[in-house]
């Protein structure tokens, strides 16, 4: 199914590659407000950089790194973090998704508060494109026989 | 029989768009529909509002943020149909 | 004619796109030749939608002055809004018809339109 390419140069150089992809993704969630950037932009890059673990070594490592439970884990938590920040809004007799009421919460201003309010769902859209672009990858890849895959693990 | 049809429907729609190309507003032009009825609101009013520079950001975010909450369970909802189709388990338990 | 040529030379080639897209949907026989096809439809049809955002003279819409912003000096932030959840869409559907094409290949042995017909009619 997967064949087991021996080829150092891929290697090392992906072993170098893949920490910095994960810092700059983190660079490009952070600086999403001030210049472009964003959720989406930085989930697909951290998903880019463990799709080049899997791609230049085995799947096997890829999972090792990241378990399956882990993956269907961080898919609902993304989600769960977005509807939450704007159902807290509803607890202070405020309209849903409206950040400013997490000034009761957060000691700032209503205008920063919006801007933090921001932030925490940008966060939560990072964290369930990138599980689920990992996920969707993974499951093409082995056609689902998940089993077939991680017994080379025990070796 | 197939191709010679596909290329008829083909050229006939590229036709009707370029016949309502004509009718479309010059290139990068300030005053086009698109560009004049509640964007510049959003780009005068991103900073004193929400103290965010980036406009993108604070529109995707703040102002239209109930799109990108239903954007995201759709992309969640892909992410499981695919888990439904493809998965299947050889019944041994790890 | 010709102002169309000169003013409005951009949505020609947007059109190309579509019509390739459009051309490889319907009269290719290779069910991964039509994914392709929609594929190319779906991004070119984005690509225009990004392109009615341009303004002459304009820059990124990212307001890092103090003073109060004029709307004329900064390119339509709107466009780049609402493409961002159709690109996401775009793969969301991509991932579910690749698998569906998986599912296909598992149980019918091929990828081509007309034998899968075939094989369903028996």
């Amino acid at each position: 199914m997967v064949k087991n390419v021996d080829d150092i140069i891929i290697r090392t150089c992906s072993r170098i590659m893949v920490p910095f992809l994960q810092i700059f993704s983190l660079y490009v969630f952070a600086h999403g407000h001030g210049s472009p950037g964003g959720g989406f932009q930085g989930g697909c890059i951290m998903a880019a950089s463990f799709i080049l673990l899997a791609v230049a070594f085995d799947i096997g490592e890829a999972k090792r790194r990241f378990s399956e439970k882990a993956n269907a884990l961080l898919c609902c938590v993304g989600v769960f973090i977005y509807a939450g920040a704007g159902a807290v809004s509803l607890l202070f007799s405020s309209n849903f998704l409206d950040y400013s009421a997490w000034r009761h919460i957060i000691p700032v201003g209503p205008i920063m508060a919006r801007y933090y309010g921001m932030v925490l769902i940008e966060l939560g859209v990072e964290i369930t494109v990138m599980a689920v672009m990992v996920s969707i990858f993974l499951d093409l890849v082995t056609a689902g026989d998940q089993e077939a895959v991680l017994e080379g693990i025990d070796d | 029989m197939n191709r010679l049809l596909s290329l008829l429907i083909t050229a006939l729609a590229g036709l009707l768009l370029l016949y309502g190309a004509v009718e479309f507003p010059p290139w990068g032009d300030p005053r086009q529909p698109a560009s004049t009825h509640v964007s510049p609101r959003y780009i005068e009013k991103t900073l004193p509002e929400t103290g965010v520079p980036n406009a993108v950001t604070s529109v995707l975010a703040d102002y239209r943020g109930y799109d990108t909450m239903f954007e995201t369970s759709v992309i969640f909802t892909a992410g499981v149909a695919v888990m439904m189709l493809l998965r299947r388990s050889n019944g041994k338990k790890r | 004619m010709i102002e169309l040529l000169i003013t409005k030379h951009g949505y020609l080639f947007y059109i190309a796109l579509i019509m390739i897209g459009f051309y490889g949907m319907m009269a290719k026989n290779n069910l991964m030749k039509k994914l392709i096809g929609m594929n190319i439809f779906q991004w070119s049809i984005i690509l225009y939608y990004i392109s009615i955002g341009s303004k002459k003279g304009g820059t990124l819409p990212v307001v890092l002055t103090g003073q109060a912003a004029r709307a004329a000096d900064y390119i339509n932030p709107l466009p780049h809004v609402l493409m961002l959840t159709a690109i996401v869409v775009g793969v969301a559907t991509t991932g579910i018809a690749l698998a569906l094409l998986v599912i296909l290949y598992r149980k019918y042995g091929t990828l081509e339109e007309d034998e899968i017909i075939k094989a369903i009619k028996q």
